[in-house]
């Protein structure tokens, strides 16, 4: 038949991404015609930033090699931050457990089994200040991941500054201190969303004056990837958390561009490359305009989208688990190729538990072999007029802008998220991406393809209980050797500064200094503001 | 025969459900009755929400690494409320070492990451009976 003749038989029916977009088999200077160099793309360093914020891309610095570390007491996760500042890695991360993102003291009942095992337990300042242990926060950088309770360990983190000599002035690292992505994708959440961003704001403020060099937020995509969102939604959803943190400080009454250059960003480094690589290209493009166009901001940083990645931590099989060193290493290059300026890989063994010494070691080496080794860091955004990239970026941008409409048009990203839709959005996506993969419409190597049996286990990281006894003597010594009176009376002040609009970070440094707990911090809040609870999605 | 009764639950701390939602879905297509407790339950509100909903089967969702704090809890109180017989599985982040131990409490699955949910709902078919 002739319609066979004219088109050659494929493998497939259709190729798509690994998020479901459908791909072409070829791509052609035709399919870049409405895209305008000058205007879309541009050199790097130059608006709207396609190509990436630096001209010289890693030809002048490096992408920081950040990798995510904390479990236990602070004292064993201060050794494996030796261990990775000994093995080159150029900034920390800070994994805190459960119980300290929730804002509970290893003592509440929900705290049960929880303590040290998902990351580092950090209950009051005594224990950041065993955490940083030798470590002198004037010289390196951290990030930390903490997001209902960011402003209290902040806090923590400033007064261990403070004691060091260090100056607040020349700090630099970043909280994630996104809320919205907590009532998006990943739950952690104790207060409703406006009390929420309220504080959000105040650290804006904050930071704006005492602590410059501060990123005071890290809007996070990479939880919304995690949770099932496909790569699309990824960026719609972040970008416009995003905007909705610009508007809120604006209507706080900061200057645009007093608080937005200090506005950072977290992907997801997911297994589709090119898809991948679309969507920095895109991400940075889009924060450009908006700030550009829509927020009216003058100052160049304001329109420089920085952003962290890490790789997908949901790509990783508890299957043969070597493959995941594989799968690592191509979602790091499309980071990379992307423009990403700090990046964390993950190890081997993360779907099976948090990673032994020498798997994260590994996973570190990954990214020195692609810095060092591979030769894409001696050119800036190779890929570039790239017929397929330059489409497929502006596709998602295009994509973006559907889903700004459709949120702007329910009021905001609060309203949203109060709606459930990006949740819906979110739930629907991870279901069907799973129904794929059980039709074996997507492979996934060692789970529904290419199975081995009788694999040998490998050595894994197994975390006891100990660390919860001793968390708990440690704070109980806190307890009995701080000034009670005066964790009283900085907790009475920060309940009553909750009530008015006066910024929270002022007396949140004050309980901190007096040793108030986390848990108590919290519950100060929690008594004002109470706490939310979703309606769940399924 | 009534339809299977199903309450999936999230226990501890941990706000990761896709895993859970996932799940829920696949074996209410499966054709069960699924009830989604949602976050944070502790295991007194799971042992309460079985008895209530009259349920079948208990599927925990873990990730957290709590499971041998909450799995004992949850089957001393199922015993107490006289709910031995409801079947309870396990599917998150579960070491190999840990499953010996959770098995002799009592708990029937334990489901790893990457099992299918075919395997989970064949599982659920065969085990779980129905209560009259």
């Amino acid at each position: 038949m002739k319609t066979v003749a004219e088109k050659p038989s494929e493998r497939a029916a259709t190729f798509t991404t690994i998020s479901g977009r459908p791909i072409d088999r070829l791509y052609t200077p035709q399919s870049v015609a409405g895209i305008n160099y000058a205007r879309d793309v541009n050199d790097p360093g130059a608006f709207p930033y396609t190509r990436g914020i630096h001209a010289t891309g890693y030809r002048g610095k490096l992408w920081t090699m950040r990798q995510f570390a904390g479990f236990g007491t602070p004292e064993e996760t201060n050794e494996r931050y030796k261990t990775l500042l000994g093995a080159g890695g150029t900034g920390l991360s800070v994994a805190f457990d459960l119980p300290t993102l929730m804002g509970r003291d290893p003592d509440h009942e929900l705290s049960l089994g929880e303590v040290g095992k998902c990351g580092v337990n950090v209950t009051s300042l005594a224990d950041m200040e065993t955490l940083f242990d030798g470590i002198h926060l004037g010289d390196i950088t951290t990030s930390m991941t903490i997001n209902s309770p960011a402003a209290m360990i902040f806090a923590m983190y400033l007064v261990v500054a403070e004691k060091q000599g260090a100056d607040w002035k020349k700090i630099s690292g970043t909280i994630q201190n996104d809320i919205l992505k907590e009532f998006i994708a990943q739950k952690e959440y104790i207060f409703p969303p406006r009390p929420s961003m309220r504080i959000i704001t105040d650290v804006f403020a904050f930071c704006a004056n005492e602590a410059p060099k501060w990123n005071t937020i890290s809007v996070s995509g990479y939880h919304i990837r995690e949770a099932g969102a496909t790569a699309l939604q990824e960026l719609a959803f972040t970008l416009r958390d995003g905007l909705e943190y610009a508007q809120w400080g604006v209507d706080a009454g900061l200057d645009v561009d007093a608080f937005v250059p200090q506005m950072s960003f977290f992907f997801n480094a997911h297994s589709d490359f090119f898809e991948e690589i679309a969507k920095y290209r895109a991400a940075r493009k889009i924060w450009a305009r908006m700030m550009r166009e829509r927020f009216g901001a003058k100052n160049e940083r304001s329109w420089k989208l920085r952003f962290h990645s890490q790789t997908a931590g949901v790509s990783l099989t508890a299957q043969q688990p070597y493959n995941n060193v594989v799968r690592t290493a191509l979602q790091a290059l499309s980071a990379v190729l992307g423009g990403t300026n700090s990046l964390h890989t993950n190890s081997l063994d993360e779907a099976l538990a948090l990673p032994t010494a020498d798997a994260a070691t590994l996973a570190l080496r990954t990214q020195q072999i692609i810095a060092h080794e591979s030769g894409v860091s001696n050119v800036v955004d190779p890929l570039g007029g790239s017929y397929f990239v330059e489409r497929l970026t502006q596709d998602m941008e295009d994509g973006a802008l559907d889903y700004f409409e459709q949120i702007d048009r329910m009021g905001g990203m609060v309203e949203a998220i109060e709606r459930g839709f990006p949740q819906r959005e979110i739930a629907e996506s991870a279901y069907r991406f799973q129904q794929a993969v059980e039709r074996r419409e997507k492979i996934i190597v060692g789970v529904n393809d290419f199975v081995q049996a009788d694999e040998p286990p490998i050595e894994i990281l197994y975390i006891d209980d100990s660390a919860s006894q001793r968390q708990l003597d440690k704070l109980a010594k806190v307890r009995a050797t701080r000034d009670n009176g005066a964790v009283q009376r900085t907790l009475d002040r920060l309940r009553a500064a909750a009530r008015t609009t006066e910024n929270l970070m002022p007396p949140i440094l004050d309980a901190v200094r007096a040793y108030a707990t986390i848990g108590e911090m919290c519950d100060a809040l929690r008594e004002v503001w109470g706490e939310y609870e979703e309606v769940p999605v399924v | 025969m009534r339809k299977l009764r199903v309450v999936i639950a999230k226990p501890g701390l941990d706000g990761h459900d896709r895993g859970a939602k996932v799940i829920a879905r696949a074996l209410r297509d499966a054709g069960m009755e699924v009830i989604y407790t949602g976050l944070r339950q502790t295991p007194e509100m799971i042992a309460g929400a079985a008895l209530q909903e009259d349920a079948d089967v208990i599927g925990l969702s873990i990730l957290s690494g709590a499971h041998n704090h909450i799995a004992p809890r949850l089957m001393e109180l199922l015993k107490a409320k006289g709910l031995d017989d409801v079947l309870v599985v396990i599917g998150g982040i579960i070491p190999d070492v840990d499953i010996p131990k959770l098995k002799e409490i009592g708990v029937k699955g334990i489901f790893q990451p990457g099992t299918p949910m075919q395997e989970i709902i064949d599982f659920i078919n065969a085990n779980a009976r129905a209560r009259v």
